[in-house]
């Protein structure tokens, strides 16, 4: 894109010594955790969403419909605790992503990530720090929620089930990653970049098979919610954790999540690049 | 390291060259055509009123931003072939503080100082340093949001400072501050720039550019208007003259006659001023210059001072622009992202 030349031949050594190595990588993003812990450490409440949203949501659904919907599943309450805390734990991926996204508007907001750019390191350490950082925070949400969920009773019957789920969220919430970091990049305020993944998170949620067997739901929903990665991830961590047949919703997860990596992680990357 | 030698003859080598730097934001020409030769360790001003393509310069010689079209190097390094190496010489301070300000003032010159490669003694060490030395020292584990508007440009400064650049950017350093926090900020850039720092300095504000430049670039709409040492651009405007202090400030007005007598110096343009016991002469050539002073000499004046003084910034710009380098320019499309952090 740019015609700007340089007419001396001099300057053919344009690589030299400008490779940044992998350790120096590791330490860009090492110095850029400590900056987003430190955040943390400054303004706790920061973490309140993390500790908070398990804690509501599990109650929530518990109490106010567990009841009802678990006499759908053949059971009652019990039975709707097995069934929605494996949901519950899909949506942490999701949180994570909403994370980053924001704290990426953030920085471009700020003129700090002026400075970085104008430093000597790969722009994707501000990337991987907070991506880091922000899997920090869903593994203690995480916690908080398996903390909850086993004192409403739920029962874990497959720890490595369990892992598993936290590693499939992660991933799926990492391929999400890049749709707001899209939205971060490309939206004027960290408002904006929430409200946006608010609107477009909501009808996911509930149009899926998180909360609430899909069954009783009308046909065109039902089509919308057997196609919702959502309800696949839902499903297959409920499979995992609590038994059943988890390979399909696997496997459709993955190939969501490569997927959205495939067409949003270019148009991301893009957007950050030419951002000026 | 293959560099760019900037110094076929000699001379002092030039530590930022542009040539032809062309800008576009979609129909606005944010910089048309820019030269510009930055000496090394001399202060350049580049001086311009909104708009005029001060900050996209600075963008592009930082690597934020690619030219359309054109050259520039800096250190050497070219901005576009070249970015890497070139972000390992420079320092940029916005003329919005770009600090972290949720992070301490300590915290952010460390977290600069290791993203700079230094070991984290050297960082640690360096962040002391540079606090004390920009007197914050006892801010330093406060967070930043909680600095004045003086203390969070002195931290940008500070972490501008944290790779010993050679070159360094001050985009609009100091506005929007009050007239005292100016002066701290011109104190430690003064201070800087006695360090051997070359300095790129873009500013709104003549005092500012008479105060720390050397030398001046004149921008208006992205082009240049007009460049050279500063009193070569006040003396080539013209409008020299002579202020002349008697000992006695009662021979203020025998002065005043004697020199109209002279004929060359029309009274009406010779002014009085009471308040400072002195006269203001216009002067148009070093002929007149000598009459006058021979005049004063054969009356016996007693001359506390005389002294010869050159226009006001903003008098050279009205007369290159032909507009006032505050004003309004109706005509002119103030582009947006020109001073607007994006």
């Amino acid at each position: 894109m740019s015609a700007a030349t340089i007419t001396t031949d001099a300057v053919k050594d344009v690589k030299g010594d400008a490779r940044i190595s992998p350790r120096a990588h590791v330490r860009h993003t090492g110095a850029l955790i400590r900056r987003n812990l430190l955040w943390i450490r400054q303004d706790p409440e920061s973490m309140f969403d993390a500790v908070l949203f398990p804690v509501i949501f599990t109650l929530l659904f518990v109490y106010v419909f567990g009841g009802s919907i678990g006499q759908s599943l053949g059971g009652g309450q019990e039975a709707y605790v097995q069934y929605v805390v494996p949901g519950l734990m899909a949506m942490m991926g999701m949180n994570m992503a909403q994370g980053v996204g924001t704290g990426f508007n953030q920085d471009f907001n700020t003129g700090v990530m002026d400075r970085f750019r104008s430093l000597p390191i790969g722009r994707g350490s501000v990337l991987f720090a907070k991506i880091a950082v922000e899997l920090m925070r869903m593994l203690f949400a995480t916690v908080v929620l398996m903390i909850v969920g086993v004192l409403v009773g739920f029962d874990i019957t497959n720890w490595a089930g369990l892992l598993a789920s936290v590693g499939l969220s992660a991933v799926f919430g990492s391929a999400l990653m890049w749709v707001f970091l899209t939205l971060g990049v490309i939206m004027k305020n960290a408002q904006s970049v929430q409200a946006m993944g608010f609107l477009v998170l909501m009808p996911l949620q509930f149009g899926s098979s998180i909360f609430a067997p899909t069954q009783s739901m009308p046909g065109w929903l039902q089509n919308f919610t057997d196609y919702n990665p959502l309800s696949s991830l839902a499903d297959a961590a409920r499979g995992l954790m609590v038994g059943g047949p988890a390979a399909h919703d696997v496997w459709m997860t993955l190939a969501w999540s490569a997927g959205l990596t495939a067409v949003m992680a270019p148009v991301a990357i893009h957007k950050f690049r030419t951002k000026s | 390291m293959t560099r760019i030698d900037n110094n076929p003859d000699g001379r002092a080598r030039s530590a930022v060259t542009v040539r032809g730097l062309v800008k576009h934001y979609g129909e606005t020409k944010a910089l048309d055509g820019v030269d510009l030769d930055v000496r090394e360790g001399t202060v350049m001003g580049v001086l311009g009123p909104n708009g005029a393509g001060k900050t996209t310069l600075v963008r592009i010689l930082s690597t934020l931003i690619q030219p359309d079209s054109g050259q520039a190097t800096v250190a050497g390094y070219d901005v576009v072939r070249q970015p890497r190496q070139l972000r390992r010489v420079i320092g940029l301070t916005g003329q919005y503080a770009s600090v972290d300000e949720k992070l301490p003032g300590w915290e952010n010159l460390y977290m600069i100082g290791r993203l700079l490669d230094l070991s984290r003694k050297e960082a640690r060490t360096r962040a002391d340093e540079l606090l004390e030395r920009f007197s914050l020292t006892e801010a330093a584990k406060r967070p930043a949001a909680t600095y004045s508007g003086g203390m969070r440009r002195r931290l940008d400064l500070a972490a501008s400072m944290m790779g010993r650049p050679t070159v360094l950017y001050l985009d609009e350093p100091t506005t929007g501050l009050d007239p005292r926090t100016r002066n701290e900020v011109w104190t430690e850039v003064k201070r800087m720039v006695g360090d051997g720092v070359t300095v790129l300095l873009t500013t709104q504000y003549m005092e500012e550019a008479e105060q720390l430049a050397s030398e001046l670039t004149v921008v208006d709409r992205g082009k240049v208007i007009a460049n050279g040492a500063i009193d070569d651009l006040k003396a080539k405007v013209g409008g020299r003259s002579l202020r002349i202090r008697p000992a006695d400030p009662l021979e203020l007005r025998p002065l005043a006659a004697a020199l109209d007598e002279l004929g060359i110096t029309g009274l009406a343009t010779t002014t009085v001023d009471t308040e400072t016991g002195t006269l203001l002469v216009p002067v148009l050539s070093d002929e007149q210059l000598t009459a006058i002073v021979g005049a004063v000499t054969a009356r016996g004046i007693t001359l506390a001072s005389i002294t010869t003084e050159l226009p006001s910034l903003d008098e050279v710009f009205l007369s290159l622009t032909g507009h006032r380098a505050s004003a309004p320019q109706d005509a002119v499309p103030t582009d947006a992202r020109e001073e607007v952090p994006v």
